[in-house]
């Protein structure tokens, strides 16, 4: 009876352990529950625009559709003009630093490099109109793009090398009636081909997230939730919030998944724990540039080759461009494993003209913060992009060529293809010295990568990173990670004591066999 | 005269082999985690091993009231006495088929080799590896916006007590099966385990125990 008793209580606690393991909590998170709130909220805009009589006239600029948009929003110019979309431009605290204004104007990339000096051409991604190659344009609100944003009919375009205008070809009006929500084409006509074509610089922002599937984009699927950018980059007074540690420092306005999903948003409470160290991007965007190739490297010193006198162009395999006469060499990839470093949402950068200490290195012209260390710090994917790029060996700065003129002989790269005049002429625009000496240097640009996130099925399994070779997290050392790490004294002494052991055990045990056996030989019992 | 003798009690033997069974489950899907074998699959090993982990848990549990209200916690209590003759016995008598030098009974079951390595095992090496394991298991890591409990910087440490305890207990799983053997026949230590009786009998001459 008593047996019976303490099997079953036995049992009982076993059994209890097993449901507490096994079972799935069965109601709903709550964080669901308010992203289905969220997302039913209805977004139509609250009047008609094409029946104001303000939008009929006919409109023979675009400052004129602009001053039209005032005449009634008459405070949102301010609104905008404050904006870092206006401004190219942030006040920024940065650690070692103090307080920066860091923006376009003095910070350097490693693709096209800079924008100074080349504003007419750059403008075409910049929120105004009528900039030049002297001065973006930002100190009249007639000069605001409201229309790049707010076009709803999808045909706006601004034109190459106007200073932002547009081209003169659109219905001004037609567009002006058709305003409204910003939706993914707005956004991605600059953002999805920052560096001079599609998907250069971010890898996971590009063309096919205009319409993407929820392969490439669970949010964004237009066979799914097909959200688009401002659902996330939740907007207040003309601020949008998110931006990219390419050009801003501070750990504030950052878009994160947690403010949908909250931070523990797993069932199984392992994962959760991870969520203290490790992104959500980081095991659920499991590759980028699902689509179309994104640049990961880009030599400038092979720039300016010249076939009979000409520039030209070779494509790779995927039809990417391998060399450009007026930019070099490039590399890209496709469906691309992220690499991962610890960031804790404040950057570094380097500004034009800070001197290179050692140039053994390549320069890191954004570093992200953090370290296992520091409580703030998570694991990101990121995409990195190397280069080679133009360098003043004497002077020890990273030089910000001349590259776009309107014709030949204004010193431009693009038109002349002489480094020494291009070099000498965009850093008298930056102001800064040059010692007519030319090299190049390694530099690397960090690119937190974001975007292209994957079904809840379909993300980073534990063992590709928790694995002794291979693991994603190769790179980063500065902790101990079990199924990667091992203490090589414990491993090998521990094997040494398994192998001793067992050698013992057959070598004792052969003894006994043979001992045996000769008794048996010898007739003992 | 030998004989047959209840030794092993019915909860003594369920409590071996569930324990037995357990080490070596935990041992295979603890050193999948650990990166040297890979047989369930990582995410698997980590559930799996979490479980086993709780089962063992509960089962030390009820085997420490065990051997406390049966007073069988006593077998374990180390001696001097006859230590050497036992292991005299291990390296040269056993090749010679010469007699067990200390008399396996009720109340006595273990020789006292036995009762070193099983008492390191119960108060070192166990204790090792399962403080180690839950530490494993409740750590949290330092956050700014919580407080918790158990707060640990790093891994590190727990990680490779972890490991050391387990390739002790892989080394004692191994001797121990091979020790298994060198009753009063190869398969008489493995039969009292599994049946509880054991033909104790004497009918050779022994050096005295007491007990």
């Amino acid at each position: 009876m008593r047996k019976i008793f303490s099997i079953l209580g036995f049992g009982l606690v076993i059994y209890m352990i097993a449901l507490n393991i096994f079972s799935d909590r069965i109601h709903e998170p709550s964080w669901r529950i308010s992203i289905r709130e969220k997302l039913k909220k209805d977004k139509a805009p609250a009047a008609d625009h094409s029946r104001f009589s303000q939008l009929q006239q006919p409109f023979t600029s675009p400052q004129q559709v602009t001053e039209a948009c005032l005449s009634c929003h008459n405070q949102t110019h301010l609104e905008v003009m404050h904006s870092n979309h206006w401004n190219w431009e942030r006040e920024e605290y940065i650690e070692g630093r103090g307080i920066v204004y860091i923006g376009k104007k003095n910070i350097l990339n490693n693709f096209c490099i800079g924008v100074r000096g080349n504003e007419e051409s750059c403008a075409k991604c910049h929120i105004g109109y009528g900039s030049t190659n002297d001065n973006l344009n930002i100190e009249e609100a007639r000069n605001i793009d409201c229309l790049v944003c707010h076009d709803n009919t999808d045909t706006y375009t601004k034109a190459n090398e106007q200073g932002g205008n547009p081209q003169n070809t659109l219905d001004l009006n037609l567009i002006a009636q058709h305003i409204g929500r910003p939706g993914r084409a707005n956004c991605g006509v600059c953002h999805f081909y920052g560096g001079g074509g599609n998907n250069v610089k971010h890898g996971d922002l590009e063309m096919a997230m205009f319409e993407p599937s929820k392969e490439t984009d669970i949010h964004m699927g237009t066979d799914g939730l097909n959200l688009v950018c401002v659902d996330c980059h939740l907007t207040e007074k003309h601020t949008i919030s998110g931006k990219m540690y390419s050009l801003s420092s501070m750990n504030r306005n950052r878009v994160t998944c947690e403010q949908c999903h909250s931070e523990t948003p797993h069932v199984d409470e392992i994962l959760n724990e991870h969520t203290l160290k490790v992104s959500c991007q980081a095991c659920h965007i499991p590759e980028y540039a699902k689509v179309n190739s994104t640049k990961t490297h880009w030599d400038w010193s092979t720039a300016g080759r010249l076939k009979d006198g000409k520039p030209f162009h070779e494509e790779d395999s995927l039809g990417n461009h391998a060399y450009m006469s007026i930019k070099g060499s490039f590399k890209w990839g496709r469906n691309l494993e992220p690499e991962y470093v610890w960031f804790n949402g404040t950057a570094s950068h380097y500004l034009s003209g800070d001197v290179i200490a050692d140039t053994s290195q390549p320069v890191i012209l954004n570093t992200l913060n953090g370290s296992y260390q520091d409580q703030e710090s998570k694991i990101i994917p990121v995409k990195i992009h190397r280069a080679v790029q133009p360098f003043d060996p004497v002077n020890q700065i990273l030089i910000q060529p001349k590259l776009y003129a309107e014709a030949v002989g204004d010193s431009a790269f693009w038109k002349d293809f002489d480094w020494q005049t291009a070099s000498r002429a965009g850093m008298h625009d930056m102001q800064l010295p040059y010692s007519g000496e030319i090299s190049f240097i390694k530099t690397e640009m960090y690119w937190p990568v974001n975007h292209m996130v994957s079904a809840a099925g379909n993300t980073v399994a534990c063992a590709d990173c928790h694995q002794r070779d291979n693991s994603r997290m190769a790179g980063l050392n500065d902790f101990y990670m079990p199924g990667r790490d091992y203490s090589e004294p414990i491993e090998l002494g521990g094997k040494l004591l398994l192998i001793s052991t067992l050698l013992g055990v057959i070598g004792h045990g052969s003894l006994r066999i043979i001992m045996t056996m000769n008794r048996k030989k010898r007739g003992e019992k | 005269m030998k004989a047959k003798i209840y030794v092993y009690r019915s909860f003594e033997r369920f409590w071996h082999w569930t324990q037995a069974i357990l080490i070596i489950f935990l041992g295979l899907s603890g050193f999948e985690i650990h990166g040297s074998l890979n047989f369930f699959g990582f995410e698997n090993a980590v559930n799996y091993h979490n479980f086993a982990a709780y089962l063992l848990l509960v089962l030390i549990v009820f085997a420490i009231f065990w051997h406390f209200t049966t007073g069988e916690w006593k077998q374990y209590i180390p001696t001097k006495e006859l230590i050497l003759a036992q292991l005299n016995y291990y390296l040269f008598g056993i090749f010679r088929n010469a007699p067990h030098p200390t008399k396996k009974d009720v109340l006595s079951k273990l020789n006292p080799l036995q009762k070193l390595v099983y008492f390191a095992l119960k108060i070192m090496i166990i204790p090792l590896t399962v403080a180690s394991g839950l530490f494993y298991i409740f750590y949290r890591y330092p956050h700014s916006s919580e407080i918790a409990a158990l707060n640990i910087e790093s891994l590190r440490t727990i990680a490779l007590l972890h490991t050391v305890g387990a390739f002790m207990l892989v080394t004692f799983l191994i001797a121990h099966l091979y020790l298994m053997t060198t009753g009063e026949t190869p398969t008489s230590n493995l039969k009292a385990m599994l049946t509880g009786y054991e033909e104790l009998g004497h009918d050779h001459q022994q050096p005295e125990n007491k007990n």
